[in-house]
């Protein structure tokens, strides 16, 4: 094999991809146009283990304007208004440059959001770390994840507004960093990626064209090694402020009718944004790599073609309106060159000037790219951990060893229960003034100026539960975002996912990843809850060994009158604390809630059991129920059950609204412990005034939700069974400071 | 510029002002006064009667905060603006830029935490006496949001002797019981100072957002005194 013939392995193409390109131009291809391909078959780019199976999700719905396909999907508000948003992660350059890969990661979901002619109103996270304990790499990630996403959303003006965070050693070696970016849009002013129209040009918008990011797609598609680490030149460097400037102008450019398309130059930059907007128009492109602005005068056209510097946007507009089209961009400072013209005949052809460097079908890059329907077969590991169960003197010796007191103290300190007040308080959540509800609460709430709408949004996954039981845990991780919303009184409208895997090729994972999917379709399905954009990143790998599967949701939700927003805090002394939900009926008695639970790994160390259950038909009706009970303004707050069990969301309540309380649970001490840290799904506790109880207990039996009075609010400390008696102001401390105290070590 | 009409506020906008639209709902959509934008690359406007510096980062911020802003066209009508007595209010970028610009005395260092900080803090209202904070009571409790990663306000001792001597401490950060000390100033600012007016108390430069506590949907609508103050003094 020749030196030649190698160098498309060392781009990352397989030997029958290779074989492929060769049948497709019907020669050898030069380097540039090798290049080309192997980015665009990239399994960042082109999706091509998970393509087969994305296009089950379910995409429409009444709310649907846009689903997949485009830079974002699109969700109708009503008063010809429409919200953007999609979920991208950014998994492998904050591995190993976090600051910048984090940073760089928010710049490109936002990118996402303009391209379609959305003005960005908020931004969430969901980022996975090791352990932070003991561990000053891990602490060090995290820190510069947060400064990364914090520096660059604070910049842009974009409230960063909720997320979560969770830490679990089997992301050591491959932190997630996932990012979703909300926009809102006049309906009538979105704006789509497609090329059209022979002799209409290709116009960039934005930062000149420098060295950084070279293979940064084809690097996303592989595992992390030890080399991973000089892999740090393809990660982006961001510069917030040169975004925030390119926003203004395309939304300019939008409002003013300038142009006729656009589209964010994301992973394999100049390539596939332009490869993109042709093959969705079914056109061709001539691309002249001397027309870009460039950082370093000596990039070769293959540099020129890959580089994935950011802040840039390629933008379809007619001759005759580039004059206006410059001027906007001169008023702003910011190069605007036309570097591309729409042809008719199928081919996307790189020139320099007049001398042609590469030419390719079209298709041959998209439609036409590999498709692989990789095997699958249940990991081995499955049947281990599902046996797994505690035993009553596992739970006896526990209390032999703290007291309940102790127990719950150290439940409540745990990273991935504490609050994430370290995190947010870094980012600016109140820019645009519309947050609605300060982050800590179940969702992040948007008001929409000048209606008396609010949007909702929360972001939610679990890792360990999708270990346990990939189907199952989708299922929760959709359901548990729709109950998030519930808990605001938002109906779920949308979704956006971004699906994290390992190695597709590995049958154990593609069992995972298969198996996630169909959760994530069976849970749309029976919530209606459409799919409209998402992302997969596999290959997240380290030391040749995967982490958990780990599907985020982000779901969008809509609140019709805002004044009736309720939060989580517990408001008045003398109120009523009331369990909605508790499917237990709908349980194997076998499943004690406790599989995959905090406590579990908190204080046994392990990762093992079942997935708690989940009925969706259930679901369905206890969020439902919430809905209206918020709407007809009956109850004054309500949080879900979730991570922690319900003593975790009881003390959340407490320690929000600053109240104490007693609750009382039927239960002797053994199986106290399980009440109170199982991690049962469909349940939720509200606080009602007395005076509202029989009118709630009615509404509940009237669709079948258990009603179950625990407890009242008042008095100084969180009293549970006389067992557990905390002062609600340590509560607090332990709470807020549990994170700082680790970070600061 | 005329002594009497009507209130019409200027919004300076940066390529990198953040705030400005959220400075223009709370003026005209909440308070129901006349109010505009005015590019950086402006140089003159006669219809205004009180400035807005806006938060956000004027020209990116990478070098100092505000340090960029000074050399803008429309600093120069800015400072011209002011030096007629006319109304500047300067909010966290915006305080940088008047800091930077020499119209306020002092500098702004990094917050001590060396991180960006965005939560809701007490302040005290410590002077009534001018033209931006005469619509609350003296020694007033009130709670506003800071979002920066520079608000960690300096002055020399002969500067903050001049500051206490002329009352241009307008606003102290505290807790919610008016203590003032070290455990509740968020960024290591001098004295918890958190707003500060100039000599002739026309201009007006502090970290808190009074534009984003304008509505109790927010969290606080104890902002709108800011501007109501502003307004009332030019009616």
């Amino acid at each position: 094999m020749s030196e030649a013939e190698k160098e498309y392995r060392k781009l990352g193409l397989k030997d029958n991809e290779f074989l492929k390109i060769i049948e497709y131009l019907g020669r050898k291809p030069n380097y540039l146009e090798l290049s080309i391909y192997s980015v665009m078959w990239s399994e960042h780019c082109s999706y091509k283990s998970s393509r087969a199976l994305l296009k089950n999700f379910k995409a429409t719905g009444k709310y649907v304007l846009q689903g997949p396909g485009e830079n974002a999907g699109v969700l109708d508000i009503g008063d010809n208004q429409a919200i953007v948003f999609k979920m991208e992660s950014h998994n492998h350059p904050s591995a190993v440059e976090p600051y910048q890969g984090a940073a760089t990661g928010i710049g490109g979901i936002i990118r996402d959001i303009f391209a379609m002619g959305a003005r960005p109103i908020c931004s969430l996270n969901s980022l996975r770390f090791g352990k932070l304990y003991n561990d000053e790499h891990q602490r060090y990630l995290f820190e510069m994840v947060v400064k990364g996403i914090g520096d660059y959303g604070n910049c842009m003006g974009i409230p960063t507004v909720g997320g979560e965070v969770y830490f679990d050693d089997t992301y050591k070696g491959n932190c997630l960093v996932n990012a979703m970016s909300v926009g809102i849009a006049q309906k009538d002013k979105l704006i789509k990626s497609k090329a059209f129209g022979t002799g209409n040009f290709l116009v960039l918008i934005g930062s000149s064209t420098g060295r950084d990011g070279i293979h940064g797609a084809t690097f996303a598609s592989d595992e992390l090694n030890e080399e991973s680490e000089e892999r740090r030149p393809s990660v982006q460097v961001g510069d917030p402020f040169m975004e925030k400037v390119v926003l203004e102008v395309c939304l300019e450019l939008i409002d003013k009718k300038m142009i006729l398309g656009l589209q964010d130059m994301g992973a394999a930059g100049i390539t596939s944004s332009s490869v993109e907007m042709a093959s969705k128009g079914d056109v061709g492109v001539d691309i002249d790599v001397a027309a870009v602005p460039l950082r370093e005068a000596s990039m070769v056209p293959y540099e020129i073609m890959i580089s994935e510097s950011q802040e840039r946007m390629l933008a379809l507009v007619d001759p005759s309106k580039l004059s206006e089209v410059k001027a906007v961009c001169d008023k702003w400072n910011i190069n605007c060159e036309r570097i591309g013209t729409v042809t008719d005949n199928g081919l996307y052809r790189i020139f320099k000037g007049r001398e042609l460097l590469g030419e390719i079908p079209v298709k041959t890059l998209t439609d036409e790219a590999p498709v692989y329907h990789h095997k699958y077969e249940k990991p081995k590991y499955i049947d281990g951990t599902i046996s797994f169960s505690l035993a009553e003197n596992d739970y006896a010796g526990l209390l032999k060893k703290y007291s309940h007191n102790e127990i719950f103290k150290k439940m409540i300190s745990s990273p991935n229960i504490c609050s994430k007040k370290w995190v947010w308080e870094q980012y600016d959540h109140m820019v645009q003034t519309n947050t609605a509800l300060l982050p800590g609460h179940d969702s992040a709430v948007i008001r929409i100026k000048n209606t008396s709408k609010a949007i909702a949004f929360s972001c939610d996954g679990n890792g360990r539960y999708c270990y346990l039981d990939p189907y199952k845990g989708a299922i929760i991780a959709v359901a548990e975002t729709a109950r998030n919303l519930a808990c605001s009184g938002a109906v779920s409208m949308g979704l956006t996912d971004c699906l994290n895997y390992g190695t597709p090729e590995k049958p154990g994972i593609f069992w995972q990843f298969k198996n996630s999917i169909d959760g994530i379709i069976k849970a749309c399905e029976e919530l209606e809850i459409p799919v409209i954009s998402g992302n997969v990143s596999f290959y997240n790998e380290s030391f040749g060994k995967a982490i958990y599967p780990t599907p985020i949701i982000g779901t969008a939700g809509l609140i019709a009158d805002v004044k009736n927003l309720v939060g989580m805090d517990f408001k008045d002394n003398g109120d009523k604390i009331i369990l909605i939900g508790n499917n237990d009926k709908n349980n194997d008695p076998e499943n004690d809630g406790i599989g995959g639970s905090e406590f579990l790994e908190l204080f046994f160390g392990k990762v093992a059991g079942k997935c708690p259950d989940i009925s969706l038909d259930y679901e369905k009706k206890l969020d439902n129920l919430c809905i209206d009970l918020i709407s007809d303004g009956l109850i004054k707050s309500a949080h879900d059950v979730s991570v922690g069990g319900i003593s975790v969301t009881i003390a959340e309540c407490c320690l929000s609204g600053k109240k104490g309380a007693r609750v009382n649970i039927k239960a002797e001490t053994v199986d106290l412990l399980k009440y109170l840290y199982n991690e049962n799904q469909s349940r939720i506790v509200v606080s009602a005034s007395q005076s509202n109880l029989k009118l709630i207990g009615d509404r509940c039996s009237k669709v079948n939700i258990q009603f179950q009075e625990i407890g009242v609010i008042g008095g100084e400390s969180l009293i549970i069974n006389e067992e557990i008696d905390v002062d609600v102001n340590e509560i607090i401390g332990l709470y807020n400071s549990s994170i700082e105290k680790i970070m600061s070590k | 510029m005329p002594s009497r009409k009507k209130p019409y506020f200027g919004i300076l906008v940066f390529p990198g002002t953040n705030c400005e639209m959220d400075c223009y709902h709370a003026v005209k959509n909440l308070l129901k006064v006349d109010c505009k934008y005015i590019w950086h690359k402006e140089t003159k406007d006669d219809d205004i009667n009180a400035i807005i510096i806006p938060g956000g980062f004027s020209y990116g911020d990478y070098l100092r905060s505000g340090a960029v802003a000074k050399f803008s066209p429309v600093m120069s009508f800015v400072r011209d603006f002011a030096q007629r007595g006319g109304l500047v209010i300067g909010i966290c970028n915006g305080f940088q830029i008047l800091l930077e610009e020499n119209i306020l005395p002092g500098a702004m260092l990094r917050n001590n935490t060396l991180k960006f900080i965005c939560k809701y803090v007490s302040l005290k209202v410590e002077d009534i006496n001018n033209p931006f904070t005469s619509g609350y009571k003296a020694g007033e409790i009130i709670k506003m949001p800071i979002r920066h990663n520079e608000g960690n306000y300096y002055i020399d001792s002969i500067g903050l002797a001049r500051l206490k001597e002329n009352n241009q401490i307008l606003l102290r950060y505290g807790d919610a019981d008016g203590n003032i000390n070290s455990d509740n100033n968020p960024n290591g600012s001098i004295e918890n100072i958190a707003g500060i007016c100039n000599e002739k108390r026309n201009v007006f430069g502090l970290m808190p957002h009074p534009e984003a506590c304008c509505e109790k949907i927010l969290g606080s609508d104890d902002g709108l005194k800011i501007f109501r103050s502003m307004i009332g003094s030019i009616l």
